[in-house]
């Protein structure tokens, strides 16, 4: 039997203090995320009742609270409804091709360690058709965070069942129900090596926001898994109501077992889902593993990559670069 | 502020009172901070916003604790907190 050091934060408890969750400087006129947010695209396309705005409220706050400076922040996307979330953040953000999300951000923390590379990614994105990309980089242990909000089925090319709906499940290709075994994707993330596994609903934004602080500060390949509403397609099409219906129903039948055996956490159409954090232990991540492999191979020969900039030297940012 | 049983340090210590803040025009009326506040502060209105919406109005403002729960939760980045004045003078 394993044991673990559990702390007050693994139960929500540190925010119950509200000056704890301080999300800047807001005003009576100023709203205090509109600093993080391209308010030029304002209003986005996401529906009435979806959770993703709130996804990203609790990006912005988790950031806001991990003191990593703005410009050490990357934000990367796939596509589909997630997949906007990028050019809303006004972040150095990448919209990505389909499922090509996870390429893009190894890409970037390779060529420059110091980022801290953030995902925001669908499930039809992430562990569909980049299915594959997702199990190499929690296999390498590449040091990135992978917020990867499920919706059950691919919402913004109109419903069509992904490797996440349900057995059950009502989808535009499976007017039958779904009949396929969908993925427990913390299992498969977790099976693979990743090093960080957390779900939450969009319900639990708290514990939502610490989560995300506790992954961005986590080396590692971090993935947090986010049960959200899609009212117009998903939720319509199974008779399930509105979003604030499902949300309704996550608060009712989301059951928070920290350090939960991953196995177990397989979700059935309409019923108790296991949230928590599921796995949090240190390993040496991929450039780790290079760098320790390549010392021994090449001995005194062998220079550390530290990244595009010398961080003796000027930093090579100049003021007119920094985003404002 | 009703209590099951009455803090010991209820002399002490006071709930902070917090101000809340809608944008009209930008709530797409889901009703989270409605369903969700644990003070009941807000209420549906009559009104419709431009979208046909109708936002939250603020029915009870002497009910907020500036939990920033509504902040949190809404997707539209229409609803937000923040410290009441008189308390901010209060605590300096």
């Amino acid at each position: 039997m394993q044991e673990f050091e559990l702390r007050a934060s693994d139960f929500g408890l540190v925010l119950m203090n509200p000056n704890q969750l301080i999300v800047g400087r807001g005003t009576a006129e100023h709203h205090p995320m509109e600093d993080f947010l391209r308010m030029d695209r304002m209003p986005h396309i996401w529906c009435s009742t979806c959770g993703l705005g709130t996804c990203l409220t609790a990006f912005i706050a988790a950031v806001e609270e991990s003191t990593i400076p703005r410009e050490d922040i990357v934000v990367v996307s796939g596509i589909g409804c997630t997949g906007r979330a990028a050019g809303y953040l006004k972040f150095d953000s990448f919209h990505t091709t389909h499922g090509r999300a996870i390429p893009y951000a190894t890409g970037l923390k390779v060529a420059n360690p110091r980022l801290k590379v953030c995902l925001i990614s669908g499930d039809g994105d992430l562990v569909s058709i980049g299915g594959n990309h997702l199990i190499h980089a929690a296999r390498r242990n590449m040091d990135m965070t992978v917020i990867c909000v499920n919706n059950f089925n691919y919402a913004m090319t109109g419903g069509q069942a992904a490797p996440s709906t349900p057995q059950g499940a009502f989808a535009t290709t499976t007017p039958y129900g779904a009949f396929e075994r969908p993925f427990n994707i913390p299992f498969l993330v977790d099976s693979c090596g990743a090093t960080y596994v957390a779900r939450w609903t969009a319900l639990h934004v708290r514990q939502l926001t610490i989560s995300i602080k506790e992954a961005m500060l986590h080396r590692g390949f971090s993935f947090i898994e986010v049960i959200s509403p899609c009212p117009t397609v998903y939720a319509r099409r199974n008779r399930l109501g509105s979003g604030l219906d499902l949300m309704k129903f996550y608060h009712d039948h989301s059951i928070t077992k920290n350090f939960a055996s991953t196995r177990e956490c397989d979700i059935k159409f309409q019923q108790d889902i296991i949230v928590g954090k599921f796995v949090q232990k240190d390993e040496p991540t991929y450039l780790d593993a290079m760098d320790a492999q390549m010392k021994k191979t090449l001995g005194a020969k062998f220079v550390p990559y530290v990244g595009p900039m010398d961080p003796g030297a000027d930093s090579g940012r100049t003021k007119s670069d920094a985003r404002t | 502020m009703k209590y099951w049983r009455k803090p010991l340090d209820a002399e002490r210590k006071r709930a902070p009172h917090g101000n809340v803040h809608v944008i009209f025009e930008r709530c797409k009326g889901c009703g989270f901070c409605i369903a969700y506040c644990p003070r009941q502060v807000l209420e549906v209105s009559d009104e419709f916003n431009r979208k046909g919406y109708h936002p939250p109005v603020v029915a009870h403002p002497e009910q907020c604790v500036n939990c920033r729960l509504c902040e949190a939760l809404c997707p539209e980045f229409a609803i937000w907190n923040t410290l009441d004045e008189q308390e901010v003078e209060a605590t300096k």
